[in-house]
């Protein structure tokens, strides 16, 4: 038995280092919790900290315990009853009672409403995109699959479903909230480091919920300021022929039965608003890198790229005229 | 009468008449080959259930290796979007229906009357109809599969996804239809585990010298009869809707998607401690066995086991902690949650510390049992960092809960089952497993589960959501997705060895085991036969075979109770519930074919329903209520024999009716289950009405006014009255009377069904106007629905009385209509105050 053991011994202590170097390489990634963007994913991450290290030495302390029990002597193990009171019901109730404490100064500090100096945007889950607004009334902003937010400043984000539950989670800003058909949840987050974090659907939604993903960009105040300006302005008058021409195509095609692009005459909203597209770094809730080619593929081929999702494949027989819409959109910046 | 239990005249030194085990012999005799669809026998249909939930086990198991495959590596295209879906919804549906509850109670089914020295559970037919429909249920369950009609909502069917508008196939109802007539089965077994073990004790063992096992039988069986309710409510809500249109969960009318979840965990999470407590007694059965020394705190183990029971129902929320639910109620339910890991705590370092204290036998067993107590307390403690609110946002529906959740249930349920299987084999075949093939066997299931299941906390954390059918190749997670799939192979293989383990050793291999090859303590070990044992022991220790060495041999030679079968026929001694004094023999049905066809109808019943064969699915519904009459019809069968001398001076009758009686007991259970769901019925009127006041009557004049109240109630007391008179008449033994006291009640029952939706039909509300209406006339079907089952009751209870088998001394099938008639008209009267007085006050 003890050469066996031995030989765990050695493997776990193996697997261990290894399993250490594989988190450190893999920390980083853009949907990851375990790098934080911000104040939010901050707190959570110190608290995961916490809780691995205090769970990691209560596992090794109890499977200590647990191989002294199987391999010394009987007359050798100190106490019986005392650990089942000890251990078993002390313990975990002083611990887990300071845990506790712990634990709701974090959630209550995190679950706090946001003040009135942040910034308000209304995310709204559909099978399997995301419809997202800046402001409300006549002023509001609509835009799809890509949110932009200003560093430092605390965003309170409104979310809702339009048809099935959906979960709006940013691993990289904070946890997740979920989207509930008749539910207006709200989640305020933080972004402290300007870069791209990918969110992803986490409630199961139904055929394409594994291709339901959205990109928050976080940037410096001025630059998302621009970037606000911009997106208030109707998508501009093509000068080049060709993307006029595109822009017919697509106006022709029937896209704006469901599609909105503002200063045309698509205005559409059972799908993503589309003024500007182009700008985007992804397209279809994050399923492929955006450009005219993409777009032309998208629009050919929907449903081959992503069966069952709302929008149907065009099979357009003449090739020009289908790189000519993508090219207009691409130009929607 | 009642001699004292420590009489000293057991064991009986008198030599036993040669013919008792001829008897014995003959009437506890298995029909051979078809033969064995009619047996009621606990060891046959024992082994029958836990095969087929094994078979199960490795269907759904197949099903995880498709899927692992597919996210082997990033953006593979093995399986498609639909196929994935339908194989982890029918993997995780498998897994927790068809396998996990399923095989603790066909474990129980197998082993409890043996570690009770019982002949048999109470209702061996019934066990067997649950068996059988368990087994059809499940089999076309799975074979939906194969018709690509599978459901493909996730095992936890959150609508409004798995509404008719966005699941308009019958994919949905196969989950709704096939898993909530299983949980009929799983209750039927609830009731013959909890009814087995207050009643079917050996003579002697008071309740603290219960084994532990029976204890975790005990609560578990319990858990079930508050927990499954609501998930079979829930299904049925869904189904109506779906079908009727009514919106119980539609936003827009009124209702809410939260109930369902709400509803669903009710159940659900109870049903995590319903898997993993039997497999924890199972282990605070092995432990004292392989260390050779009594539990270390049994008495608090036994707390802790009732303790979970509690606690698990007071958890459910926090499946819930992302779904916006207020602040407070989260903390509430965040420190229920950690709470419930101090019994958990408790029975981890009792277990370690008989360990401590005694000298450990290395079997294939104590390897499992190691194993076992390495993965559920790494388990244990993610389940604390999910029960931390903030953490638990991160972590929700990531992959950190796909490797807390199987490290939680295969760590605490299936690996503690397999070292049963290595444990108590020879109780099956009287010889053991190869210890060879079994060590291999658990270290591939042990490395291979880790390499599976530990990297998911890091690609959770890293981001990854469950249920997705592919991932992009850019997220840094497509090592740790391979390293899972690699192992989940490895830990199939471990599988697969046990299987075929089994198997060589089915067919004959493997070294015969000494009678009582671990030296237990407990009395599964006593020799038996298709009997069971001899003769029942008398019971005065919590490890009888260690305090009595002679007792296996006492037993065997007939010295104890019940050596024969003094009338003839298949019987046990059912004893009190608390002090296991014997107070009656039982006697026992045989084998039949009405439980059969009864399992065989219901499941077609169902199967025409999903298939949406409505008209067609009456016929197998008509036999299966014809077949259980037909099994139940010889049953009651009154004092047709004298007071029989059963051992140790106690002579006792062969039929008690009333309190006493085992079927009392088990239509009790059964109205606790009814109770139960009746509840989960106005908490739905509640939490629709807290949600969505608005689509509730405002104005008191549309309302039915409270002569409807008035007079419903009073329809329920005169029904009620009209059964006491019919019981009176029973007692006095004036059968017209009561025939016409009976019928008189029906009818009135009738009247107050009918007129109970009548007024809100004569005001135009409709079903599918709103959550107000769709609630309200939920209340009036479920009552509509007792008085149907009263119907049948009723019309079986006159036929017995026509064929002469009911009197004042023969009873017990009248009494049993009368509890259901009595809570169904209390429960007909609750329903009308709630409808018509709630609306009145809440304006």
């Amino acid at each position: 038995m003890g050469r066996r053991s031995g030989h765990a011994k050695t493997m776990g202590r193996t697997a261990g280092l290894a399993g250490g170097l594989v988190w450190l390489a893999a920390c980083d990634g853009p949907q990851s919790a375990l790098q934080a963007g911000g104040r939010d994913a901050e707190a959570i991450l110190e608290l995961t900290l916490v809780l691995f290290i205090g769970g990691g030495a209560i596992f090794l302390a109890v499977m200590a315990l647990a191989g002294y029990a199987v391999f010394a002597r009987p007359e050798r193990f100190p106490g019986a009853r005392f650990w089942v009171i000890g251990g078993g019901i002390v313990f975990p109730i002083v611990t887990l009672t300071a845990l506790q404490i712990y634990e709701f100064a974090v959630a209550r500090r995190l679950s706090a409403p946001a003040g009135p100096e942040a910034l308000r945007v209304e995310v709204t889950g559909h099978m399997w995109w995301w419809d997202v607004r800046y402001g409300d009334g006549p002023e509001q902003l609509r835009t799809a699959n890509e949110i932009v937010i200003p560093a430092g400043r605390p965003v309170e984000f409104t979310v809702k479903a339009a048809d099935v539950i959906h979960a709006f989670w940013v691993p990289g800003l904070g946890g997740k909230i979920d989207m509930i058909p008749g539910h207006a949840n709200r989640l305020v987050l933080v972004a402290d480091k300007p870069g791209v974090y990918r969110g992803q659907c986490a409630e199961y939604c139904g055929a394409q919920h594994a291709l339901m993903a959205f990109d928050v960009i976080v940037e410096p105040p001025d630059r998302f300021e621009a970037w606000l300006a911009n997106q208030r302005r109707p998508a501009v008058e093509p000068v080049d022929p060709a993307l006029a021409a595109g822009r017919e195509a697509f106006l022709s095609l029937g896209c704006g039965a469901c599609h909105t692009v503002r200063g045309t005459d698509a205005a559409g909203a059972t799908g993503p608003d589309l003024t500007h597209v182009g700008g985007r770094r992804q397209l279809a809730a994050g399923t492929l890198p955006n450009g005219a080619e993409a777009l032309a593929g998208w629009i050919a081929g929907a449903q081959h790229i992503k069966p069952e999702n709302r929008m149907p494949s065009f099979p357009i027989a003449d090739g020009d005229n289908l790189r000519a819409a993508a090219a207009w959109l691409e130009s929607l910046k | 009468m009642t001699p004292p239990l420590d009489d000293p005249g057991l064991p009986s030194p008198l030599p036993r008449p040669p013919q008792e085990i001829a008897t014995l012999k003959r009437v506890w005799w298995a029909r051979p080959g078809i033969g064995l669809l009619t047996a009621v026998n606990n060891q046959r249909i024992g082994v029958l259930y836990i095969g087929t939930a094994l078979l199960f086990f490795a269907i759904s198991g197949l099903l995880a290796l498709a899927m692992r495959a597919q996210l082997a590596v990033p953006e593979n295209d093995l399986l498609d979007h639909g196929t994935y879906n339908q194989f982890f919804t029918v993997h995780g549906t498998g897994m927790m229906f068809l396998f996990a509850v399923p095989v603790v109670e066909a474990i129980g089914v197998y082993l409890l009357p043996a570690m009770l020295a019982a002949r048999d559970l109470p209702f061996p037919r019934l066990s067997a109809f649950a068996f059988w429909a368990y087994f059809f249920g499940g089999v076309s369950f799975f074979c939906s599969l194969i018709f690509d009609a599978a459901p493909d909502g996730g095992w936890f069917m959150y609508p409004p996804l798995t509404s008719s508008r966005f699941s308009p196939g019958i994919n949905a109802d196969f989950w709704l239809l096939g898993i909530g007539f299983i949980e009929i089965s799983a209750i039927a077994g609830a009731i013959e585990i909890i009814v087995g073990i207050l009643r079917t004790r050996p003579p002697g063992m008071t309740l603290d010298k219960l084994p532990i096992y029976a204890w975790s039988m005990l609560v578990m069986a319990g858990m079930i009869v508050f927990a499954f309710p609501a998930v079979i409510v829930a299904t049925l809500l869904l189904e109506i809707e779906r079908v009727f249109g009514w919106p119980f969960f539609m936003a827009e009318q009124g209702g809410d998607p939260l109930l369902w979840q709400h509803l669903f965990w009710f159940f659900g999470h109870p049903e995590v401690y319903i898997i993993f407590l039997p497999a924890a007694g199972l282990v605070s059965m092995m432990v004292p066995t392989l260390a050779q020394r009594p539990l270390v705190g049994h008495d608090w183990v036994v707390l802790a086991l009732v303790g979970t029971g509690f606690f698990s129902f007071g958890l459910w929320v926090h499946h819930m902690f992302t779904t916006g639910i207020p602040q407070l109620s989260l903390s509430f339910f965040s420190a229920a949650s950690m709470a419930v890991s101090v019994p958990a705590g408790m029975q981890v370092f009792a277990w370690i510390a008989t360990f401590g204290k005694g000298r450990v036998q290395w079997t294939v067993a104590t390897y499992f049992l190691l194993g076992f107590l390495f993965i559920f307390v790494l388990g244990g403690l993610t389940g604390v960092m999910v029960a931390v609110i903030p953490f638990d946002w991160q972590a929700h529906d990531s992959y950190f809960i796909v490797a807390h959740l199987h490290y939680v249930l295969i760590g605490g349920m299936v690996f503690p089952v397999f070292a049963g299987i290595y444990y108590w084999w020879p109780t099956l075949t009287s010889r053991l497993l190869s210890e060879r093939l079994g060590k291999w066997a658990f270290w591939l299931m042990f490395l291979g589960f880790n390499v599976t299941f530990f990297p998911m906390h890091l690609s959770g954390l890293l981001g990854m959501p469950r249920r997705v059918y592919t991932y992009p190749g850019d997220l840094g997670w497509d090592a740790l997705n391979m390293v899972s799939t690699v192992g989940s192979f490895v830990l199939a293989l471990g599988v697969l060895l046990v299987f075929a383990d089994m198997a060589r050793n089915a067919l004959g291999w493997g070294e015969p085991a000494p009678q009582n090859p671990w030296r237990a303590g407990t009395l599964e070990w006593i020799p038996n036969d298709t009997y069971a044992t001899r003769s029942i022991p008398r019971v005065s220790s919590l490890y009888p075979l260690w305090d009595n060495p002679r007792l296996s041999r006492e037993v065997e030679e007939g010295g104890h109770f019940l050596p024969g079968a003094p009338t003839n026929r298949r019987e046990t001694i059912v004893t009190s519930p608390i002090e296991a004094k014997p107070q009656y023999l039982m006697p026992m049905p045989g084998p039949h074919w009405g439980h059969f066809l009864a399992g065989l109808f219901t499941a077609a019943h169902f199967l025409c329903l999903t298939v949406q064969w409505y008209w067609l699915s009456i016929l197998p519904a008509v036999l299966a209520i014809a077949s259980v009459f037909w099994w139940v019809w010889d049953l009651d069968k009154g004092e047709d024999h004298p007071p029989q001398d059963i051992g140790g001076g106690w002579r006792v009758p062969v039929y008690v009716q009333g309190p006493e009686s085992h079927s009392w007991w088990a239509v009790v259970v059964l109205l606790l289950v009814d109770g139960t769901a009746f509840a989960c019925l106005i908490f739905t009127y509640l939490f629709l009405w807290t949600v969505s006041p608005e689509v509730w009557p405002t104005d008191v004049a549309v309302l039915p006014g409270l002569e409807w109240l008035a007079g419903g109630v009073a329809l329920w007391a005169l029904g009620a009255g009209a059964m006491l008179a019919a019981s009176r008449a029973v007692a006095r033994n004036r059968p017209w009377p009561m025939r016409i006291a009976l019928v008189i009640g029906f009818l009135l029952l009738l009247a107050a069904a009918v007129l109970q939706p009548y007024p809100h039909i004569q005001s135009g509300l409709k079903g599918a106007d709103s959550a107000y209406g769709a609630a309200v006339y939920m209340l009036a079907a479920w009552q509509g629905f007792h008085v149907a089952v009263l119907l049948l009751m009723t019309g079986y209870t006159l036929a017995r009385s026509f064929a002469g088998k009911l009197h004042a001394r023969r009873r017990v099938t009248f009494d049993n209509t009368m509890l259901m008639w009595h809570y169904s008209c209390g429960q007909g009267a609750v329903a009308l105050l709630l409808v018509h007085l709630f609306p009145r006050l809440a304006v």
